[in-house]
């Protein structure tokens, strides 16, 4: 009698499991063919709860954060080194060239941010346009570092002139691939929404994009004023 | 509790047409568009005020400390608002300090051995 009561009863704790088991794959095939048919808004089902993708684009900017570190460090090292001759950044700089530059990478952070809340409204059309004036403010600073640099080595400061020219185009131009690198991706993901492949399901992608570009704006913060700035 | 004060957080700072995520499914904040504007206005102040200062300090710390400092709210500004780390999982924040405190930390000291150790 005994031995038949815990049979039944670990028969109904079974089948209690097997029931929240269904329930809970029932929700996440619910929740991944609402996502797959672009209409499922902020689901994650990921065991942190947010997005791998966001996640890992976290991740992969707070590496970076080391990386711009070490050229920013080495620049502050070098940075008034010209035992091998010729002129040092300090000499040539532009201040008002790049605060020009520095204001239009800062206006299109906010292009940038206003393309995300455009497509998190669901307006596609707005935020391609908003994301194309990121893109074109973005390719305006690239001109102006390119017109630098231009200016740099007509006035004698190559690449391998002095450890302080080498340190400071090493940190510049590495933040000038980052913004290139940051063109192409708007632009793909201007392509990919005129294709309508980025409805307001998938937002979220606008915005990683969105925080790689603010990453590379804000490095942009730092550089300014410890490049620049401060002599 | 906090769900009721996630939802009046996000009707305080959405406006009319903007924030959000979606129709209906409201899980993240977001501020308004109008708020970004207002920011990218006060950092627009702020670097023209970056600019500025030189031309009244010409050297020392008195003219490296304020600059750090309006460097220092510009970033945290950008992250908190533009990269809404204000508004999203604290995890994300961490995650992007650890990375940046790690950064500042490590070249703080190589520069400090460089400058012990370089003459």
């Amino acid at each position: 009698m005994t031995e038949t009561s815990t049979t039944e009863g670990e028969l109904a704790d079974a089948r209690t499991l097997e029931q929240e088991a269904e329930g809970r794959a029932a929700e996440a095939d619910y929740h991944l063919g609402a996502y797959h048919e672009g209409v499922d808004h902020d689901h994650t089902l990921t065991n942190t709860g947010m997005s791998n993708d966001k996640l890992a684009m976290w991740v992969f900017l707070g590496s970076e954060c080391l990386l711009f570190g070490g050229l920013i460090s080495t620049f502050l090292l070098y940075k008034h080194n010209n035992l091998a001759g010729g002129p040092t950044p300090h000499d040539l700089y532009d201040i008002k060239l790049t605060s020009i530059s520095s204001f239009v990478l800062l206006m299109s952070s906010l292009t940038m941010v206003l393309g995300v809340s455009a497509i998190q409204r669901g307006e596609e059309s707005r935020m391609r346009l908003w994301l194309m004036t990121t893109a074109v403010l973005g390719a305006t600073f690239i001109s102006g570092q390119v017109y630098e640099f231009q200016v740099f080595v007509k006035e004698g400061m190559g690449f391998t002139t002095n450890s302080a020219a080498s340190a400071f185009y090493g940190l510049t131009g590495f933040h000038g691939v980052h913004v290139t690198l940051g063109i192409v991706m708007l632009l793909s993901a201007v392509v990919l929404s005129a294709a309508g492949r980025i409805p307001q399901a998938r937002a979220e992608s606008v915005e990683i994009v969105g925080l790689y570009w603010h990453f590379v704006d804000v490095v942009w913060v730092l550089i300014f004023t410890i490049v620049y700035l401060i002599p | 509790m906090s769900n009721a004060a996630t939802h009046e957080t996000t009707t305080t700072t959405a406006d009319e047409g903007a924030s959000a995520s979606g129709a209906g499914d409201v899980h993240h904040e977001h501020a308004s568009d109008l708020l970004y504007i207002k920011i990218a206005v006060l950092l627009a102040v702020l670097t023209a005020m970056e600019v500025a200062y030189p031309y009244i300090v010409t050297d020392g710390v008195a003219l490296a400390a304020p600059l750090l400092v309006m460097m220092a709210i510009k970033f945290v500004i950008i992250a908190a608002y533009f990269m809404h780390l204000k508004f999203d999982s604290k995890v994300l924040t961490r995650i992007f300090y650890t990375g940046l405190i790690l950064a500042v930390g490590v070249y703080v000291i190589a520069l400090a051995t460089f400058r012990i150790f370089g003459n």
